[in-house]
């Protein structure tokens, strides 16, 4: 089964959008992160995403071929065209809320990686290959956070739990796959993230176990990210993010 | 310890590297560059740092292949600005190109750059490449005695350290 050009250009945009938008979230906490050591944790793992966004956008756009480059995705495109799963452009909320969100998106982020190394697009697996490697060292730290908070005072263990049970209906979406992510599945290029939901689980509820948090029930899940219906978080965020190229269209640095 | 700790083997695409420029034509301009520090570790050179991968010429032009370290390292395009500078100073017009892969590694820096590391306050990566737990040395006293304060420090791709034998804090580079 062949894939065209244009589909991977969008799969590309994807994973851009995924970590654009976490990255912009986690740059937000420049200068409130509740130590200086945090702050500058948050800001560093802020600047892997955008570096990682910027690869994949960069890709996209020479696939396009069309004059569009990386800061044309990322600030000339309006709410519904991004297509970042919606996780990721959650507002921040407290420490517990962003340290969880970035824990349950590590754990997915490092496998989902790991798996696209294998791509047989060269690009793809070199992106993956870079993102790997940074993974790796932010689960750490955010898995280091989930037993702190969780297996901490009686407050933090509530503002964690509280954390966990509001992100836990953004999970699923994680591995759902659309027609466009089965046939680059199937092309060996883009990853079976369906095939990757086990072991997540399996995962988070060991450390959630260690941390002495509830597992979620479960009985609520939202999707639409991939198809560009958002919260009302992402609009938000954009014209925060993309203001300087709103107000000053094409202006260089 | 074992011994392929104390006797650091070089990674295969480290060991390329090294021959491109042995047989390079253009050994005048690989020194020239010597001179471009990284502007976030001023006491190694990109060289040194496993970043300069290559140098070619297109016509009367250098093309410079760098390879990123972090993905959102902040100091790339510094680097490359560098590099170009530099060249221009000797009357060279040139490029700068980036290659995602081999992913670059702090198992390409070399002994001798580890130790320029050391020399400046920074614990050095050694010669692994991953987050199992390398032994980090205070670089002031050698003490093993050390705690890690923050996953991330002054750089991404430092971590902070407290040495609990004489006090200092210090930055490790992290292995990746």
């Amino acid at each position: 089964m062949s894939v065209s050009k244009d589909e991977i250009k969008q799969y590309a945009i994807r994973l851009a959008d995924d970590a654009v938008v976490l990255g912009h979230r986690l740059s937000e906490w420049c200068s409130f992160g509740p130590f200086l050591e945090e702050d500058l944790a948050l800001t560093n793992v802020a600047l892997d995403f955008i570096g990682r966004a910027r690869m994949f956008y960069s890709y996209a756009a020479e696939l396009a071929d069309d004059g569009s480059t990386e800061d044309t995705y990322a600030f000339t495109r309006d709410n519904r065209e991004f297509t970042n799963l919606l996780i990721h452009e959650l507002n921040n909320g407290d420490f517990a809320f962003t340290m969880a969100r970035q824990y349950f998106i590590d754990v997915y982020s490092l496998a989902y990686m790991e798996a696209l190394q294998k791509s047989s697009d060269a690009t793809l697996a070199a992106i993956a290959d870079k993102a790997v490697k940074e993974s790796r060292y932010h689960l750490r730290r955010s898995h280091d956070w989930m037993l702190r908070l969780g297996d901490g005072t009686e407050e933090s263990r509530r503002r964690m739990q509280e954390a966990v049970e509001n992100l836990w209906g953004y999970v699923p979406e994680l591995f759902e796959m659309d027609e466009l992510e089965q046939a680059l599945a199937q092309a060996g290029i883009g990853v079976d993230a369906a095939a990757l939901s086990d072991d997540w689980y399996a995962t988070v509820r060991a450390t959630l176990a260690e941390a002495t948090l509830e597992e979620p029930a479960g009985d609520w899940s939202v999707r639409g990210g991939r198809q560009g219906i958002h919260t009302e978080a992402l609009g938000h965020m954009l014209s925060d993010m993309q203001f300087v190229q709103r107000a000053y269209p094409g202006l260089q640095w | 310890m074992t011994e392929s700790d104390l006797i650091p083997s070089i990674p295969a695409e480290e060991g390329e590297r090294r021959e491109r420029r042995a047989n390079s034509s253009l050994g005048a301009l690989w020194d020239l560059l010597d001179a471009v520090k990284d502007p976030e570790v001023p006491a190694v050179s990109l060289w040194e740092m496993g970043i300069l991968q290559d140098l070619e010429m297109d016509g009367d032009k250098v093309v410079v292949t760098i390879t990123p370290t972090y993905s959102g390292c902040p100091a790339m395009t510094v680097m490359a600005e560098d590099v170009v500078a530099e060249l221009a100073r000797a009357g060279y017009r040139s490029e700068v190109v980036s290659r995602l892969s081999p992913a670059w590694s702090t198992a390409w820096i070399s002994a001798e750059a580890q130790a320029k590391l050391r020399a400046s306050g920074i614990a050095p990566p050694g010669h692994g490449r991953g987050t199992e737990d390398v032994e980090v040395l205070c670089p002031r006293c050698s003490s093993p005695e050390v705690k890690r304060l923050s996953e991330f420090g002054t750089t991404a791709c430092k971590a902070l350290y407290q040495c609990l034998a004489c006090g200092e804090p210090f930055d490790h580079f992290k292995p990746i």
